[in-house]
């Protein structure tokens, strides 16, 4: 049993095929879909937790990438610019995994992108434009 | 006990004994306060926050031929022309006319005067615009021209209400919906409380019955030095004080002035604060001199020793309804969490305690190597006593 996290960019064709239900069905693979949208681009943004066998994740990988479907890494997405960040912490309450980390001693502000889901709630918090995400 | 001359002779000496306001605390703590006031000279204090009124007197060189500007935009931004005829001010939350504000709800005011600000600073070029109605003397009725802070006669920070002595903790206790508020992102359901202090590190809570801050004041501000010139705009030394004298909600504030050419851009922060406006960051860094035990005694203040009030900004700041739903320290907001209402709520800042530290060590640096003298006030804050 393999578990991956990843962004899924559908283009704009793509966007009104049930694409997570062929992966259930005929991969065989669990979906956790984490976060969904459609870009002011008309193009589909899905953030999943995959998981299934090696040769299943591969297979299902093929059909994705069958569809012209862009699969990126999540922890490529988030950008955290550590020199624009001020350590203010008004993103701190708004990050729901923790993966923006507050040392209460120094008070100084770190990113995991291990723990980061890709939610952006931190972005319209941080007054400094410090935390981008890259489409 | 001392005078100011006394601790400037050290300081010219490279004697003084300088700390900053969490050192202070320590050191009162461990050696009493008789003792601490007789050795230390000097407590540096320090805070980094969003501070909406500041802004910068901006003098350019004129055309030829001359324009007297009665309109003008730094980076499309707008700027305030109503001085003489070279003389602009550029105010942090001014924004330019083509931003869609709050029409794509919540806006996200990426660049406003806050940053035209800190691009000046920063040594960037800047699009200057004015326009005009042509006079005898300034013929000129539009320029389009290029102007950085070398090119600029003058430029001059000026803001009339930094540091605020104390600030309310935000929430949002009656929308059903997130709300957007000049202290941050308020989710519902009181889902966060934001503070903006730095609570025992902050200028005037160190002085709380501004014994020492006055005008004339020297300071550090934005990386440079300034002055304070005069009590700040709502300066209000009557609120409530705890048992310590300080104040328990938003009360004294300070008015600053500085030559933006000695400023650097990691201390003046143009600011974007969604669904609200642009504003700028500034750094502003106080020494305290030590004349006596009750000026020791104020500098040693500790977190959880200054209160602050719960303020609803869904219903009541909003409508000016002045009501607390209770009362926390520092101690308490710094941990991450506060009680309200018996729930534990997740806290944010919009301060910067580690910048805040920073400001304090680098003054602390100046004073010890002789770089910076402090300035006896010529006239008080009004006190309140």
């Amino acid at each position: 049993m393999i578990k991956k996290r990843v962004v899924l960019i559908f283009p704009h064709e793509v966007v009104s095929q049930p694409v997570v239900y062929h992966l259930v069905k005929d991969y065989n693979l669990m979906i956790n879909i984490l976060r969904a949208r459609v870009t002011p681009q008309e193009q589909g943004r899905l953030v999943v937790e995959i998981s299934g066998s090696k040769k299943e994740l591969e297979a299902g990988m093929r059909y994705l990438a069958e569809l012209n479907i862009d699969i990126q890494s999540l922890a490529r997405d988030i950008k955290w610019h550590e020199n624009k960040c001020v350590h203010c912490t008004a993103c701190i309450p708004h990050c729901p995994t923790d993966a923006i980390l507050l040392d209460r001693d120094t008070m100084e502000v770190s990113f995991d992108k291990q723990k980061c889901i890709a939610c952006e709630l931190c972005i319209p918090a941080c007054p400094y434009q410090a935390i981008e995400i890259v489409i | 006990m001392k005078t100011y001359e006394e601790i400037n002779q050290k300081i010219r000496k490279g004697e003084a004994v300088v700390v900053t306001a969490e050192e202070i605390i320590d050191i009162v703590e461990k050696k009493g306060i008789k003792k601490a006031a007789k050795e230390v000279d000097v407590v540096t204090t320090g805070t980094f926050a969003p501070m909406c009124s500041s802004g910068a007197f901006i003098n350019f060189k004129n055309s030829k031929p001359k324009i007297k500007a009665q309109k003008a935009w730094l980076n499309g931004v707008n700027a305030y022309a109503g001085l003489a005829a070279s003389d602009i001010y550029i105010g942090a939350t001014e924004l330019s006319d083509e931003d869609l504000l709050n029409k794509v709800f919540p806006g996200s005011f990426k660049y406003g005067g806050g940053h035209v600000i800190e691009d000046l600073v920063a040594g960037k070029q800047i699009k200057l615009k004015a326009i005009s109605y042509g006079t005898d003397c300034y013929p000129k009725k539009e320029i389009e021209t290029v102007i950085d802070i070398k090119s600029i006669n003058q430029a001059i920070l000026t803001n009339p209400r930094n540091a605020y002595q104390n600030y309310n903790v935000a929430i949002n206790k009656y929308s059903d919906r997130t709300i957007y508020t000049y202290m941050g992102i308020l989710r519902p359901k009181i889902g966060n409380a934001n503070y903006c202090s730095a609570g025992q590190l902050s200028p005037l809570l160190n002085d709380p019955f501004y014994k020492t801050i006055g005008i004339g004041t020297k300071i550090f501000l934005g990386g440079g030095e300034g002055f304070v010139y005069w009590e700040g705009t709502q300066h209000d030394p009557s609120v409530k004080r705890g048992t310590n004298g300080v104040v328990i909600s938003p009360a004294g504030t300070i008015a600053v002035v500085g030559d933006l050419k000695g400023m650097s851009p990691e201390w003046l922060k143009g600011t974007s604060i969604t669904g609200y406006g642009a504003s700028l960051t500034v750094g502003i860094g106080i020494p305290i001199p030590i004349l006596n035990e009750d000026i020791a005694k104020y500098t040693a203040v500790k977190d959880e020793d200054i209160y602050t009030q719960i303020i609803d900004y869904s219903k009541d700041y909003p409508n000016g309804i002045n009501k607390s739903y209770g009362e926390v320290n520092y101690k308490q907001l710094r941990s991450g969490y506060i009680e309200v209402e018996g729930v534990k709520v997740p806290t944010g800042g919009l301060s910067s305690y580690e910048k805040a530290r920073e400001v304090a060590e680098i003054l602390k640096q100046r004073i010890k190597k002789g770089r910076f003298e402090l300035t006896k006030p010529v006239k008080s804050l009004s006190s309140g006593e």
